[in-house]
């Protein structure tokens, strides 16, 4: 599906599935779309073109969406003056869903005690667990956060990890965003990476991990660094060279290297293999996708189509509205 | 959905003071001018005598809270769309119509009921006052109960307006501005237009003809009672169609 903003161009099909049972996390640099596909996958936006389905079903023709997604965007967005209890009340109320739900979801997040204040005197952190606590009002099988860790201090960002990766094992859907790689790493099973609204990765957290690591330099200090740069180079190894004694070594292992200068007879005095952290793999992965370098246009992603599979079957949905079945081309 | 949005009414501090302050506006004010005329009765006009209207004098409260119920309405829905509750609200009701319909629906009965009694009180309290210099007159009188239920419904139907101007302007600033303007600013200024151009639009005003209702004695400018608020309605229900229509196509 294409989502235009204004005349502007740029993205091309988005496609990815998130499966049930694991976390997944949805992972790009600010402003690559992750937000807006949220919002096109929750019925806010609709798409300039194409479908987002969810469980088969057009989230805009579902009866009691809650029940089956579960959502957090931003957390913030919840009328201020209202207490935390009535908030969710009002959310609950439109489901059904019974007072002693609302209950237990506060005492879930923690926010037991403050559950009868104003929403306006919340911190970030106590936003961000209500937010969390909206989202599993309707006990769904799917879960999406919008950057759920954002605010929170080290024990909430315990906290929410621990419950991201409970509510998975419990075996639903849980797919949330962040464009904090770190943060994925330690909760996310699978990721999506994506850049301006393209997909960049599709890939489980351990694959990325592995394809990071492969990517070592070796850092090696010596008195003849002349000498072991060419005794290295002939086994066509890339070096360059840092300092005047310093050599930066990449397509050969350290013991590799300690081998070589022994032959040689060249003294090492220093060797350290350099694994490209996390972040640094993920900023290199998506380093041309960035979306608001200086000195570039800032455009906006537009087309991302987007299927979430989930765990429940196919069923039976009601025709889409007539306007939008007549503009969109079979797929 | 309507018990959703009955939570959602009250559970705001901003709705039961404005609610607070429209009660005490019907009720109280119509009692003030009341009294006020009792008190300065020997210093009135033969004419001002010869024309005093009773029901007129005791319902005139809903001059000021039409204002209350009003900036109500505004806020009913665009406080969702300042605070970004419209999100959550929209992701509970996707089909997003509900919403709009159960919010007329709730904040529609609640400004009838509450003004209905707040009128009530107005009109026998301010009627016992007028026994003073026994100007005053019962329920039975042709124009009582019409011009009683007629304030009622004015505010009932502004409203209702307000709620629609809010849906689709979305910023209360914006909602407010715009039904001062229709209400209040618009007749001023075709007050100073030319007299047969003003006379000729002033009827059809949303002011005008919504109030005509709410007047014992039909102005002769002004439309009849019924009529004037069907106009009324009417332009109430084109602004509902378009928040409506808004409501449904705009990104939330």
């Amino acid at each position: 599906m294409t989502k235009r903003y204004g005349e502007k161009v740029a993205v091309d099909d988005l496609s990815f599935s998130v499966a049930p049972g694991i976390v997944t996390g949805f992972l790009g640099p600010n402003g690559a779309g992750k937000s807006t596909t949220m919002r096109l996958i929750l019925g806010l936006d609709a798409p300039s073109s194409g479908t987002v389905m969810v469980n088969g079903c057009s989230y805009r023709e579902l009866s009691a969406p809650l029940h089956e997604i579960g959502a957090m965007l931003e957390a913030h967005a919840i009328h201020t003056g209202r207490s935390a209890y009535n908030h969710l009340l009002a959310l609950a109320q439109t489901h059904g869903i019974p007072r002693g739900r609302v209950e237990e979801v506060i005492e879930l997040v923690g926010l037991r005690e403050v559950a009868r204040k104003r929403v306006g005197s919340f911190s970030l952190g106590m936003g961000q667990r209500l937010g969390v606590a909206a989202a599993l009002l309707g006990d769904p099988a799917t879960v999406i956060l919008d950057e759920p860790a954002n605010g929170l201090d080290p024990e909430g960002i315990h906290w929410i990890r621990n419950l991201l990766k409970r509510l998975a094992a419990e075996g639903r859907t849980v797919f949330l965003s962040s464009h904090l790689m770190s943060e994925m790493a330690q909760t996310a099973d699978h990721l999506i990476v994506i850049g301006r609204g393209r997909l960049i990765a599709d890939t489980s957290v351990a694959e990325f991990v592995r394809r990071a690591s492969s990517d070592v330099n070796v850092r090696v200090r010596s008195p003849q660094a002349p000498e072991l740069r060419e005794e290295l180079q002939r086994r066509k190894a890339e070096v360059a060279s840092i300092e005047e004694s310093l050599l930066e070594v990449s397509g050969l292992t350290g013991e590799q290297i300690g081998e070589i200068a022994l032959q040689a007879r060249i003294v090492i005095s220093e060797l350290t293999p350099r694994q490209a952290s996390l972040e640094e793999a993920f900023m290199s992965l998506t380093g041309e996708s960035v979306e608001y370098r200086a000195g570039e246009g800032n455009e906006l992603p537009e087309t991302e189509s987007v299927w979430l599979a989930v765990r429940a079957p196919p069923r039976h949905c009601p025709p889409p509205p007539r306007r939008a079945a007549a503009r969109l081309p079979a797929r | 959905m309507l018990r959703s949005e009955w939570t959602k009414l009250w559970s705001l501090r901003s709705t039961r003071w404005s609610l607070l302050f429209a009660v005490v506006a019907m009720a109280g004010l119509g009692v003030l001018i009341a009294a006020v005329s009792m008190g300065r009765w020997s210093h009135l006009s033969p004419h001002d005598r010869a024309t005093f209207d009773s029901i007129d004098r005791s319902l005139g409260g809903y001059h000021l809270a039409q204002l209350a119920i009003g900036v109500l309405g505004v806020l009913v829905i665009s406080g969702e769309y300042s605070t970004g509750m419209i999100r959550p609200s929209l992701m509970a009701v996707p089909r997003r119509l509900p919403v709009l319909w159960a919010k007329i629906t709730v904040f529609a009965s609640v400004t009838f009921v509450s003004m209905l009694a707040s009128a009530f009180v107005a009109f026998f309290v301010a009627q016992a006052i007028l026994t003073e210099h026994h100007v005053n007159v019962t329920l039975s009188h042709p124009h009582a109960l019409r011009t009683l239920f007629g304030a009622v419904l004015f505010m009932t139907v502004t409203g209702i307006l307000c709620v629609a101007l809010g849906t689709i302007i979305r910023s209360t600033a914006g909602a407010i501005a715009t039904f001062a303007g229709l209400l209040f600013v618009l007749p001023g200024i075709t007050d100073i237009l030319p007299s047969d151009i003003s006379d000729s639009i002033n009827p059809y005003l949303p002011s005008n003809a919504g109030t005509s209702i709410a007047k014992a004695v039909p102005d002769p400018h002004t439309l009849s009672p019924w009529g004037g608020f069907a106009l009324y309605c009417g332009y109430t229900i084109v602004l509902v169609a378009i928040a409506a229509y808004a409501l449904v196509r705009r990104d939330a």
